[in-house]
């Protein structure tokens, strides 16, 4: 094990980066971990210099990095994101249920359940065939402009609904990959116990088939909380669409700036929880089988 | 005469162009213990896996309690509670701790209240000796105990007939009686049993009647006596043989 990749010695070992380096001996380790530092210190040195003294650099800080234009834009930059969270918080709820129920109406077997099966495979594929965007415009705009009675005019309401119908496709899928990845005998033996085949799915299947896929969802939720600023295209004033708007007045594009910090603060922690479960639950797998 | 518990009347089954099962003719009565023996690929697990409607026939009739049971519009999941199938990969739920493997059937499908399924569960873990795994998960368990709880999970919804589809073929060898005294227990309370099995001393012990069968048909059943000592058929001699010769029988 002497070959260890050198991206697991970023940050000098066990870590949040990547799988735990093979056991050494303490000094070793920690030679190892100061001259990670070292190395990294030096990079970010260097980096930051070549930057900073490049005769473009006024041009860019003036234009993303203004320190005034950051203070004046960030309130309202920071009022939409938190309407971006709670849009993905509602929709990742809603996404998880409906594509739970889709995958299992997929995984039915016997003829009568037929046209149930093929509605969810139609479903499926017609909406993983559209872009999420043109969805959000055929949604957001199209059904408010139809003047229905009783039907909600919400721009905000029809977009959201857009991306809940275009990820539960796609998370059915995850799911059903999970469903495919429990073997057939427990099926045979749920239903040899006199479980139908609901039941069956209901307590012996989904239970196994969510922890195999809960690293796929998670990866599901990191993209799920960007996708949402999309629903800005209908006039909703999230984050980014506030950036845009201060852009618009201002030529200045701090905003952008401001308002990405905020969904990195958010979807960083998560990809890197997403990384750490997945070790962890790999190393529990590995610790079974021998 | 009267009605025997199990009855196979000319079933055919194929995988593909494969054919597994040919004309199979079977009668089981109350109480009886018969053990399939064979080969592997003869047909015996996808026999079992038939009786309980696991795998549809392609052709003739299984009857049980002289009703057909592979006729249209019979209501499958009934006909599997009156069974009980223990498969050779033991597959326990591993979500879910043995208590509660146990008892999922009988709540779920018979609606006993929990605390009711819980006692009756704890009353088989007992019995079998392995009242201290109630709450472990499958994984803490040796395949030897892990065969066990199947039997019990299988016993739960009181079963009249019992199938075992090779359930000694993976445990280690020390751990095979342990699972093969079960088996003997439930034949000394009368469980009408059909084993599909590799454990020739065992067949010889707890069988009332054996069946060879070779490549999807009986070729050949009988008192257990019979066919262990002098079979008629030459390809049950050279099975046989061949088992004698590798110190197994």
């Amino acid at each position: 094990m002497s070959d260890r990749s050198s991206l697991d010695d970023i940050g000098g070992g066990p870590g949040l980066l990547g799988p735990p380096p093979a056991p050494r001996g303490r000094e070793e380790g920690t030679r190892a971990a100061l001259i990670a530092a070292a190395s990294t210190l030096i990079f970010i040195g260097v980096a930051l210099w070549a930057i900073l003294t490049s005769e473009a650099w006024p041009a860019v800080q003036q234009q993303f990095f203004s320190w005034d234009d950051f203070v004046e834009v960030f309130p309202d930059v920071l009022g939409g994101f938190w309407l971006d969270i709670k849009m993905f918080l509602f929709a990742e709820i809603v996404i998880l249920a409906i594509s739970l129920v889709i995958a299992m109406v997929r995984s039915l077997r016997g003829p009568a359940f037929f046209p149930l099966r093929a509605l969810a495979v139609i479903f499926i594929d017609l909406v993983r065939g559209i872009p999420v965007i043109l969805l959000i415009l055929l949604l957001g705009f199209g059904v408010p402009a139809l003047q229905l009675p009783g039907v909600p005019k919400s721009a905000l309401f029809w977009g959201l609904t857009a991306i809940i119908i275009s990820y539960s496709a796609y998370t059915a899928e995850v799911y059903r990959a999970g469903i495919e990845s429990v073997h057939e005998s427990q099926r045979m033996s749920a239903r040899s116990l006199g479980l139908t085949q609901g039941q069956a799915l209901r307590y012996v299947i989904v239970p196994q088939a969510i922890r195999n896929v809960i690293p796929a969802l998670l990866n599901g939720f990191v993209s799920l909380q960007k996708d949402v600023a999309l629903v800005l295209v209908l006039g909703i004033r999230e984050a980014v669409r506030e950036a845009d708007i201060y852009a618009a007045k201002t030529f200045n594009y701090t905003g952008y700036i401001a308002a990405t910090l905020l969904f990195l603060a958010v979807s960083i922690p998560i990809a890197r929880f997403t990384d750490w479960y997945t070790n962890r639950d790999r190393r529990k797998k590995q610790s079974v089988s021998t | 005469m009267t009605t025997p518990k199990l009855e196979l009347r000319g079933v055919w089954k194929a995988f593909g162009d494969k054919e597994v099962l040919r004309d199979v003719d079977l009668v089981v009565d109350h109480h009886e213990v018969v053990c399939l023996i064979g080969s592997s690929g003869s047909g015996k697990s996808t026999m079992l896996k038939c009786v309980n409607l696991l795998v549809p026939i392609d052709g003739g009739t299984i009857l049980l309690d002289g009703t057909d049971i592979t006729a249209q519009g019979v209501n499958q999941n009934q006909i599997r509670e009156s069974m009980g199938i223990v498969f050779q990969s033991f597959n326990l739920f591993p979500h879910m701790n043995i208590i509660d493997n146990i008892t999922l059937s009988p709540r779920k499908v018979h609606g006993v209240p929990r605390s009711q399924a819980e006692e009756k569960a704890k009353d088989l873990l007992d019995r079998f000796g392995l009242s201290e795994k109630i709450v472990e998960y499958p994984d803490r368990l040796s395949g030897g105990e892990q065969q066990r709880v199947a039997v019990i999970r299988a016993l739960a919804t009181e079963p009249e007939l019992m199938l075992f589809d090779e359930v000694t073929s993976a445990l280690d060898p020390e751990l095979v009686a342990e699972v093969l005294d079960v088996i003997r227990g439930l034949k000394d309370v009368g469980m009408t049993m059909v084993i599909a099995t590799h454990e020739m001393g065992f067949a010889r012990d707890v069988a009332d009647q054996v069946c060879f069968l070779d490549q999807g048909r009986i070729l050949e059943h009988g008192p257990a006596a019979q066919i262990f000592s002098s079979p008629r058929e030459a390809r049950t001699q050279q099975f046989l043989q061949r088992i004698t010769d590798a110190g197994r029988l």
